[in-house]
């Protein structure tokens, strides 16, 4: 094990899928220069300009070149530098990426990676600030992974750019700088396994993405035994880890850092609550931001952000239901 | 003072004031009293000043990320706007925006954007509406030499030219995209013939000469204004600082920021206004009353009260409000 940040971890497993493999490749703006986050730092300097390639403020092209790179069978890694400019990319993601294969009755796949950094980051405001995951878990023909350990995020790169399916995948932007432990060989971690950072009988906790270091210790806080689940992978996503601890628990906590309303904390609330019937849910509850746009000003933020605290808070309210 | 010598006065006033206002705004970054990001203008202003110039209160503006120039030099308040890039009450925005999302619709300054490329369609719908309501006024829409790169860049010269709308298109060529030099990402002959490609006739300028803007700024809003539709801009300039307040701009070499800081439009201008006739301690005064004013207003900033919390929640929307 070694310690790193989520830029390294990801430059490290980057550098080594492109090494394994001569077909990867990665494209997007100021990659030559290192990324905006450096986590594409020397991998210019290794792979040259054909595979770490610097592209204009094109961000429909980006992403469609990158489906007509894997469709001629490249295995593109397609940088949106903020998941806030996927939507200048939509078309091209919700409309080509996701349905080609389907459309074209499988003749051919878009197995090709889109990385887009997302939520709050040092004031970025409303425009550079979102959390956009529920857009994408709805979209059928997406694999959909929100990492929250630099471990994580190094297997679920690898994963993601071995997979033959587009998986989108979406890194917190508050943490490339965070520290984790990394294996020194980093294996790819395959979708839909929750990682299990706490065990207890009382409260089941989920969770992902940026919000995984505040439930962690929001749920130690808390004085209360948690069972938190970092689901890793939102689409697929672990309903069996998440059930049979449930079944154990009888209460469930979703955080999330994107807006409550029709966030994925609904989705996963609804699929424990259609299996364990209303009889094996005594409480259940979504911690997420309220339906606001991010603001600018250091104490607004403050307004809409989750904390430790109240997580722990969230957890002792569900405990005493 | 001659007519001519007070207007250059005004000019050179407004680009010291731009530039005062910056340089307030990157320390403010750098000592982190500004939260978030700050990208500079400077060395840009005569772009900014040169256009606004020509316009009315009534016109409107676009404006980009680089939006403090634009804004100052369509008259936005410069004290609101010190106060919202420290996120205060008071702020052109409350607190909600900060230095990327500056606006003063008071003005007509109707934004200054994080997406690139994002006020070009606005501009147009903007002109759409103005024509709609027979008011006599155009817009003048500012974006980068990055933004040309993108679909709306092209969307918009179309639309413009098709409806013959009252939009001055400014491209600032400051030369770089973010980290990246712009000869590296783009092709062709330039912003100006891809917008002739489309049917908007097209200048271009030494956007580091106020007066050479001032000149070509004037004769194109006199066309838009005769309602000869859309006209562009190219305005080619240097961007002194890095991206933002904190990029050292390792990319490139020192020299060829040094260069540019020897091009100084508020130098060169000051050395026209010396030639005929003003005395240099006229000039230095009105430096010294800019840099007195934005220091004064970063102060104001700092003392000014936080806006209050549910701020978060206002302004989201009538119907549905977050509860
Ligand atoms: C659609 C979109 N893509 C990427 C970015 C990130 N970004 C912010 S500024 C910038 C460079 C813009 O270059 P240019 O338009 O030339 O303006 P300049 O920064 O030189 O003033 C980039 C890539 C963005 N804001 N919007």
């Amino acid at each position: 094990m070694t310690r790193m940040t989520f830029a390294e971890a990801t430059r490290r497993a980057l550098a080594e899928e492109m090494r394994r493999d001569p077909l990867v490749w990665a494209l997007g703006e100021d990659l030559v220069q290192g990324g905006i986050f450096g986590q594409y730092k020397g991998l210019a300097e290794e792979f040259g300009p054909e595979r770490i390639v610097s592209t204009p403020i094109s961000e429909s092209t980006i992403m469609g070149a990158g489906l007509g790179a894997a469709l001629c069978g490249t295995r593109p890694v397609i940088e949106m530098r903020i998941a806030d400019f996927t939507l200048c990319a939509m078309d091209e993601l919700v409309s080509q990426i996701a349905k080609v294969r389907y459309m074209f009755g499988g003749q051919g796949r878009a197995a090709l990676v889109v990385r887009m950094p997302q939520g709050m980051w040092r004031n970025s405001a409303a425009q550079h600030s979102q959390c956009l995951e529920a857009w994408l878990t709805h979209i059928p023909g997406l694999v959909v992974a929100a990492p929250g350990t630099p471990a994580d995020a190094a297997g679920l790169l690898k994963a993601a750019i071995r997979s033959d399916d587009p998986v989108v995948l979406m890194e917190p932007k508050n943490l490339w700088t965070a520290e984790g432990e990394v294996p020194e060989e980093v294996a790819p971690i395959p979708f839909g396994v929750a990682r299990r950072a706490a065990e207890g009988d009382a409260v089941t906790v989920v969770t992902w993405s940026a919000m995984v270091p505040v439930v962690e210790q929001g749920a130690r806080e808390s004085g209360i035994g948690c069972d938190v689940f970092d689901l890793r992978s939102l689409w697929p996503w672990d309903e069996a880890a998440v059930l049979a601890s449930v079944r154990r628990t009888g209460r469930l906590l979703v955080v999330h850092e994107a807006v409550t309303v029709s966030g994925f904390g609904a989705e996963v609330v609804a699929r424990v609550l259609e299996a364990v019937g209303p009889s094996g849910l005594r409480a259940a509850e979504r911690l997420g931001a309220p339906r606001a746009p991010v603001p600018f000003s250091p104490p607004l933020e403050e307004a809409i952000r989750i904390t430790p605290a109240r997580v722990a808070e969230a957890i002792r309210r569900i405990a005493a239901t | 003072m001659s007519n001519e010598t007070a207007r250059r006065m005004a000019m050179l006033r407004d680009m010291a004031r731009i530039r005062a206002f910056e340089r307030e705004a990157v320390a403010a970054m750098r000592s982190g009293e500004a939260p978030g990001v700050v990208h500079p203008s400077i060395g840009q202003e005569a772009v900014a000043v040169g256009v606004c110039g020509n316009l009315r209160r009534a016109d409107r503006i676009t404006s980009t990320h680089r939006g403090h120039g634009h804004a100052i030099a369509k008259g936005a308040d410069a004290r609101a706007m010190m106060l919202e890039l420290h996120g205060r009450a008071g702020g052109s925005c409350g607190g909600k925006g900060g230095s990327m999302h500056i606006a003063d619709f008071a003005v007509g300054m109707l934004g200054a954007n994080g997406v690139v490329g994002a006020g070009i369609p606005i501009a147009c719908g903007a002109a759409q509406a103005i024509r709609l309501r027979k008011e006599e006024a155009i817009v003048a829409c500012f974006f980068g030499d990055g933004a040309v790169n993108r679909g709306p860049f092209l969307e918009g010269m179309n639309w413009a030219a098709l409806y013959r709308l009252p939009v001055l298109f400014v491209c600032e060529d400051n030369g770089f995209a973010a980290f990246t030099r712009n000869s590296a990402v783009t092709a062709g002959a330039g912003p100006a013939a891809r917008a002739e490609a489309c049917g908007v006739p097209a200048s271009a300028v030494d956007g580091e000469d106020v007066l050479a803007v001032d000149a070509v700024a004037a004769e194109l809003v006199a066309r838009i204004r005769a309602g000869q539709g859309p006209q562009f801009l190219h305005a080619r300039c240097y961007r002194w600082e890095g991206h933002t307040g904190t990029d050292a701009a390792a990319y490139r070499p020192a020299e060829e920021a040094a260069a540019a800081r020897g091009r100084d439009c508020i130098r060169r201008l000051a050395a026209l206004l010396e030639q005929a006739g003003v005395a240099p301690g006229e000039i230095a005064v009105v430096e010294a009353e800019a840099a007195a004013e934005m220091a004064a207003h970063r102060a104001a900033a700092l003392a000014a009260p936080w806006p209050p919390p549910e701020a978060a929640f206002s302004d989201v929307q009538d119907t549905g409000a977050p509860a």
